[in-house]
């Protein structure tokens, strides 16, 4: 999922600078969990936006804010409340937020920042494991990813910073190579840690990325 | 642009024990101090190393720092990590310092960006130190990373870090394989401590074929030793060290007597020291008599 959190509000109501009236829109998915733009925060939002003289026509939670085909739709649905504002302010990861400004000439406001995609370790928990990085190497890795969990993206082992193990970054983390290194000797994989690896090609992910599937 | 090997890569290749320092670009465009502290510490041993940003702090290029001590006639050691350039910036910097007559590169991974003076920049990490030894090694057969032939090969006497007191020992071993198998020639340790620690990685290494340079550091002071402790990670001082530069009424003198004997210790472990003075350059003299003696 998508790990997102809410911006301060003296950001968001400075980027509401001049607008009286505003249209709020969450996300019931990952935005959700991280609690940054579900329902209960949208609410939330209501009354802070209330309490600043900020009039709130409406709000919407969408289910998938990033899926472009029905944020239009449910922005048609509530049509007249997003005419009377003034802007639209966006409880939902960045993608999200595009969706709702690719729907609407409406001002479109950011009121979270997206951090990364992440696994939820338990409720309120979020850790990045995958930097979509568009080739897969965890096969090789013995299942964890160096190009996300070391904080240098090292493909070939350790740098100088690992000492007993710890990361130089932050010395409550796990040197990713050390974690690789501990897996392989418990489990005996099909990885070589002594193989070179090439640099990554990061012309596989063209940016913008885009993938269409064959009809 | 000669193919004549450097003087460290003729001595270390000759079988003779070599000397290394190193120099901290500055953080400015004038470099008189740099060049004279340089010119100052050059007659004692066979290159002066210069450093890339140095723990993540934004300094002079090291190839146009590199390239002055040539213009001076002292032979350097062009460190270049991979922290702050791309894949096309790292050979482009590389063919840059052919062209100005540098041929001892140590290619390094960087620290990381959180320890610098610019927290908030992109780390680049395009590539790692193993491919990156591995380009460098493309360069001088006479081709790029992109498989194209080059309008003149260059010849470089590559240069890896080890650090042989980190743990796991094993893990570590891994890497530096893979940095000898890509064409690492001379091997620079980390600063180093325990001579047993270095006749461990001695008797891992040096079978490989690389030539070791074992680095020394001069402690200036118990708190300097006790903050690098801390802070640095793979360097362990022990505290019987610490207490003798607590108790000493001169702490500089006694750090340079304790490089010097740890210099003298861990000689038949290595095929050259590299000596990292931190400010008391004098000492640097003292280590190369005391070793040579």
């Amino acid at each position: 999922m998508i790990v997102s959190r809410q911006k301060p509000i003296e950001d968001i109501l400075s980027s509401l600078d001049g607008c009286r009236s505003v249209f709020l829109i969450g996300c019931t998915k990952c935005a959700t969990v991280c609690k940054s733009g579900g329902e209960e925060e949208v609410w939330q939002m209501q009354e802070e936006l209330l309490a600043a003289g900020i009039e709130v026509t409406g709000s919407l939670v969408i289910d998938e804010a990033c899926h472009m085909l029905r944020v239009s739709r449910d922005l048609r649905s509530k049509q007249q409340m997003v005419d009377d504002a003034d802007s639209i302010l966006v409880m939902a990861c960045g993608a999200g937020i595009q969706s709702v400004s690719a729907a609407t000439s409406k001002k479109t406001v950011a009121a979270l920042d997206s951090l990364f995609l992440g696994n939820i370790r338990r409720f309120g928990q979020f850790e990045q494991k995958c930097s979509l990085c568009g080739e897969c190497i965890l096969t090789q890795t013995a299942g964890i990813c160096p190009v996300t969990a070391c904080a240098k993206g090292l493909l070939n082992g350790p740098c100088g910073g690992m000492d007993n193990g710890r990361c130089e970054t932050d010395q409550e983390s796990p040197c990713a190579w050390a974690e690789i290194f501990e897996r392989l000797q418990k489990t005996p994989q099909s990885c070589d840690l002594e193989s070179y690896r090439p640099p990554k090609n990061h012309g596989k992910v063209p940016k913008p990325g885009k993938l269409k599937l064959p009809k | 642009m000669t193919s004549t090997p450097s003087r460290l890569q003729q001595k270390l290749e000759g079988e003779q024990f070599v000397f290394t320092t190193e120099v901290c670009p500055p953080k400015g465009a004038d470099c008189d101090t740099f060049v004279a502290v340089a010119r100052e510490l050059a007659p004692h041993v066979d290159a002066v190393n210069v450093t890339d940003n140095q723990g993540a702090h934004m300094r002079i290029s090291p190839l146009a720092a590199a390239a002055l001590l040539q213009r001076e006639g002292v032979e350097p050691v062009f460190q270049l990590t991979c922290r702050d350039r791309n894949r096309l910036a790292l050979q482009s910097d590389l063919l840059g310092a052919a062209a100005l007559g540098v041929k001892n590169v140590l290619l390094l991974t960087g620290d990381h960006i959180s320890f610098g003076d610019h927290k908030e920049a992109k780390t680049v990490f395009d590539l790692d130190s193993v491919q990156l030894i591995d380009v460098a090694s493309r360069l001088c057969r006479g081709e790029d990373l992109s498989g194209r032939k080059l309008h003149g090969a260059p010849s470089f006497f590559i240069g890896a870090a080890a650090a042989p007191e980190a743990e796991p020992f094993e893990l570590t071993l891994f890497k530096l394989r893979k940095k000898i198998a890509a064409g690492a020639q001379f091997l620079q340790t980390q600063a180093v401590f325990d001579p047993a620690a270095c006749q461990k990685f001695h008797q891992a290494v040096a079978p490989l074929g690389a030539r070791i340079i074992a680095g020394i550091i001069i402690l200036k002071s118990a708190g300097m030793a006790r903050f690098i402790n801390a802070n640095i990670p793979g360097l362990n001082i022990p505290d019987t060290i610490i207490t003798e530069l607590e108790n000493s009424p001169h702490p500089h003198t006694t750090g340079i007597d304790i490089a010097c004997r740890l210099a003298a210790e861990i000689k038949p472990y290595c095929h050259g020291i590299h000596i990292m003075p931190m400010g008391l350059e004098r000492g640097v003299a003292a280590i190369v008599s005391s070793v040579s003696a």
